[in-house]
């Protein structure tokens, strides 16, 4: 990629997404990693918390912008972005998670309704592979930033004769 | 939950209480459901196979959640995470199913962790810790850093 267009996408971002974190959704995340925290999913136990009530465990982030439409993958990145990799050869499908970082500021709470954004911060292509990491920004409905996340992503180039095939979602 | 952590308990190089994970291809589409990521990367062996992966792997942000829960686990119902970070270093794949609740046999994971740090930070009593997972080679694919605000017994 040429450097003029990796700096014309950094700072690009996907707009925001709304969501609001329902009871059941933090009790099937929860069953889904085996987590039997009773902040979770006790009411009584929750209430007499530091916290109040039910809240969210740590990393329950993935939902407000992975929304289960049809482009599912591909809601976190800006659309730019999605196009200009697709065009060398680097469908996002195919991107794998190189780990991420969050730092948290407030619980998340059953009830809450965040806003999440997520902008390019970095990219840098090396070897057939490209890395870029998104950085997300969580508010609630108070405004207040409950966290951010700092995603690494990392993407091989696929050889030409496959390069439109295998994006099954774009 | 196990009586309260306080921070005045802790002590650098101090382990953390280790439990085990398996991760089944039933478990996988859960948590794609539960987590909204339906990348095919994760239950579907002929998509895993053209993208270069040779078969599903277990999604990351599940390995992920599981270290979390370590850290969680630990530091009680009055602690509060304050920052995690981790990377993923290997891939790990999923047990198959032999029944429709059944899974064959296939890898186990162990998740450890230990405190590094210990300090105070304004007015919160913190602590660092390192974690890991681990594969029955003992080969970690994913590492973690976690910072924990714990109770005081003199806040």
């Amino acid at each position: 990629m040429q450097s003029e267009e990796i700096s014309r996408l950094i700072g690009k971002n996907t707009g925001i997404t709304i969501y609001e974190v329902e009871k059941g959704a933090i009790r099937r995340f929860t069953d889904a990693t085996g987590d039997m925290n009773p902040l979770y999913r006790h009411e009584e136990f929750a209430r007499k918390s530091q916290f109040g009530g039910i809240v969210a465990p740590p990393g329950f982030f993935g939902w407000p912008i992975k929304k289960t439409v049809d482009s599912a993958l591909l809601v976190e990145f800006p659309p730019e972005l999605i196009s200009a990799l697709d065009k060398e050869g680097y469908p996002l499908a195919s991107a794998l998670d190189g780990g991420i970082e969050f730092e948290y500021f407030l619980p998340v709470r059953a009830g809450d309704i965040l806003s999440a954004t997520s902008t390019l911060k970095s990219l840098r292509e090396r070897a057939k592979m490209v890395f870029f990491t998104m950085e997300t920004i969580y508010l609630n409905q108070h405004g207040s930033k409950v966290a951010t996340a700092q995603a690494q992503y990392i993407l091989r180039q696929l050889a030409p004769a496959t390069i439109g095939q295998e994006s099954p979602h774009a | 939950m196990p009586e309260q952590l306080y921070w005045e308990d802790v002590s650098e190089g101090m382990e953390i209480p280790a439990f085990d994970k398996i991760a089944t291809t039933q478990m996988l589409v859960r948590w794609a459901g539960a987590s909204g990521d339906f990348n095919p990367l994760h239950y579907d062996a002929v998509f895993a196979a053209a993208i270069g992966t040779g078969r599903p792997i277990v999604h990351g942000a599940l390995k992920r959640q599981w270290l979390i829960q370590l850290a969680t686990d630990w530091m009680g119902a009055a602690g509060f995470l304050k920052k995690f970070s981790c990377q993923y270093r290997a891939m790990d794949y999923p047990r198959n199913m032999q029944t429709m609740t059944v899974p064959l046999a296939g890898e186990t994971w162990h998740c450890k962790g230990k405190v590094i740090k210990k300090y105070i930070e304004g007015l919160a009593h913190q602590v660092d810790c390192d974690l890991k997972l681990e594969n029955g080679k003992g080969e970690v694919t994913t590492s973690a850093r976690a910072t924990v605000i714990l109770p005081s017994r003199n806040p």
